[in-house]
């Protein structure tokens, strides 16, 4: 099942033979996984297939019974989502997760704030509101969302801006991998492809991005590679533009033979 | 791509226009919510002091004070707590059992006053700790929480107290009700406290993360989880504080009452709410702010003193109030469905 890679390219992040049992159900059956600088991989699967579990194991949100995270070619274990997030990787999650009476720059820095310096905020925690402001700005810019106020109150942005909050809060504070779960689900057609310019602006800036999404359009526009998950482990990686999407639905769907796929023209990673 | 990015994003052409509107809708609602309080504060003055010549001096603007105090103290801790999306039907009651606790200890068993105090401090932060606990821990509603705390510290204060109001308190005990005098106007030293204790909670509230954090988890506690928050450990806080707050707004009760009275406190709960409403903090949580607060103690101390002033009954007082809380909810209401 493992795709052979060139022993000079380690992955950013990799998952080998993770195994998750709920009780008599298998989640995940000796999944693997591979994400590369530089690229955006879409998870896809039918229901049942392990893309969540396999999402959540990766973000720290569960903990495999078997099998090994690795990041940067080293081994390591999330306690929790605040764990992986001190690894380095962030979570972009579907339901808007913002505060949205709070502005822009306090939802950028929710949890990781900055303080004034000295006495004033050792002593007295006060917060370095322009600072945020101006690196919220920053951060904005960097992403290309043109929002000009970022003491402007979340609840007045449209969805899609809103997510652009996320994604940037994501893309600010990762220094490894960034993972939108079903970032588009809640929005419009439009909103989806801000975020979609979003997503490639995220790898652009240099770091990689896992996506979970039902959507098979979004995953075929942006995706480097597919990775398609079946009955608990990685059946295929296919890259886009090699397969149609009807292929991509019978590969998942166990219609096609992934294993046939994967050793003819399993693609290799970005050079 | 970029370019159609920030101009698809930022506001490009047809997107800009509604959202323009609708900010700047939000923006007025949102000034009304904050700046309708202390307009209806004003109005309330101006009319009262058209119809009666004493309202205005200093004798009665420290008296409105004085009356208002013990609420207004109370409404702080509500008002964090409101701000969680959460609520406290306990209040006056543990006030209540904060103030028997000061006042018997030191009393009768000779405790140190100072000492005395703290003890009653302590016992009322212990309850705000309990139903904090039970909140967060057993993940129960606030409001079943506190009522049942409610009853509880009621019987607690009844039994202790074996129904005697407590006398002839010392001295240490009921200073905070003495004065201090600005040209002919006396300004008890309790007033003072209460408006230290607003300006602190309104800096944690603005200025400080935990602050933010308090509006973080009110207003989507979900993604305030996501972001790292300690949501648990941040509501047991809360509702501490506001604990503690209770048992300095006991403190302020006897000494200005000069006695230890176990039927205290018994309306406190919906009158701290009432401030809280008043103000305009939402009773969903996340919006609002402890100054609001102050305004909506003072606008019911206001109307109280004003219709007695121009010799309405005083139950015109409990109508007009009424009235007001539903118009400030309907406010905050209409401006939320407007944003959507």
């Amino acid at each position: 099942m493992t795709a052979e890679q060139p022993p000079d390219r380690v992955p950013v992040l990799q998952a080998r033979g993770l195994v998750k049992r709920y009780g008599q159900v298998i989640a995940l059956d000796g999944a693997d996984f591979d994400l590369y600088d530089g690229e955006i991989v879409a998870v896809i699967g039918d229901n049942g297939a392990g893309k969540s579990t396999l999402i959540k194991a990766l973000s720290g949100a569960l903990i495999p019974d078997q099998g090994d995270i690795l990041l940067d070619g080293q081994p390591v274990r999330f306690n929790g989502p605040l764990d992986a997030r001190r690894h380095g990787i962030e979570t972009v999650y579907q339901d808007l997760a913002v505060a949205p009476a709070l502005d822009i720059a306090e939802n950028l820095f929710l949890g990781r704030e900055l303080r004034r310096s000295g006495p004033l905020g050792s002593v007295f925690r006060m917060l370095d509101k322009r600072r945020m402001a101006v690196e919220s700005e920053g951060h904005m810019r960097d992403l290309k969302i043109g929002i000009h106020s970022m003491r402007q109150a979340v609840e007045t942005l449209s969805g899609g801006q809103r997510q652009g909050v996320a994604v940037a809060r994501s893309a600010a504070f990762a220094r490894h991998v960034v993972i939108m779960d079903e970032p588009t689900a809640a929005l419009g057609v439009k909103e989806t492809h801000m975020v979609l310019d979003l997503i490639r602006q995220v790898r652009d800036r240099g770091l990689p991005v896992i996506l979970i999404s039902h959507n098979m359009p979004n995953v075929f526009e942006v995706a480097d590679r597919v990775h398609i998950q079946r009955l608990g482990r990685r059946i295929a990686v296919i890259e886009p533009h090699n397969f149609s999407m009807s292929d991509a639905v019978a590969i998942m769907t166990g219609a096609m033979a992934g294993e046939r796929v994967e050793t003819d023209v399993l693609p290799s990673p970005p050079a | 791509m970029g370019v159609t990015m920030s101009s698809a994003i930022g506001g490009g052409a047809p997107g800009t226009r509604r959202g323009a509107t609708t900010r700047s809708l939000a923006g007025n609602t949102q000034l009304l919510t904050s700046l309708g309080p202390f307009l209806a504060l004003l109005l309330a003055c101006g009319y009262f002091a058209s119809q009666s010549d004493r309202f205005l001096t200093g004798t009665n603007l420290s008296l409105i004070v004085q009356q208002s105090m013990v609420v207004a103290v109370l409404a702080i801790g509500q008002t964090l707590i409101i701000l969680t999306a959460g609520i406290d039907l306990s209040i006056g009651a543990v006030m209540a059992l904060g103030t028997i606790v000061m006042t018997k200890t030191a009393v009768q068993n000779g405790v140190n006053p100072a000492l005395a105090i703290l003890l009653g401090v302590g016992v009322c932060a212990a309850f705000g700790a309990l139903n904090g606990g039970l909140i967060t821990r057993l993940r129960l509603p606030p409001f079943i929480v506190t009522l049942g705390t409610l009853n509880i510290a009621f019987a607690l204060t009844h039994i202790y107290s074996e129904e005697q109001t407590v006398t002839r308190l010392p001295e240490a005990q009921t200073w905070l009700g003495t004065t201090f005098s600005i040209g002919d106007t006396r300004i008890p030293y309790g007033a003072i406290l209460m408006f230290l204790l607003y300006l602190l909670v309104w800096y944690v509230l603005r200025q400080t993360a935990a602050g933010r954090h308090i509006y973080a988890v009110g207003n989507n506690p979900e993604a305030a989880r996501l972001t790292g928050i300690n949501v648990q450990r941040l509501l047991l806080y809360v509702y501490t504080s506001a604990g503690v707050l209770y048992g300095i707004a006991g403190m302020v009760l006897i000494a200005r009452t000069k006695v230890g009275n176990p039927q205290e406190g018994q309306t406190d709960n919906l009158d701290s709410i009432t401030a809280v409403v008043l103000g305009g903090t939402s009773l969903f949580g996340g919006r609002g702010g402890v100054m609001g607060t102050l305004v909506g103690a003072l606008l019911v101390g206001v109307f109280r003193n004003g219709l007695q002033l121009t010799g309405l009954e005083s139950i015109y007082q409990r109508l007009i109030t009424g009235i007001l809380v539903i118009v400030a909810v309907a406010v905050d209401q209409l401006a939320r469905r407007r944003q959507r």
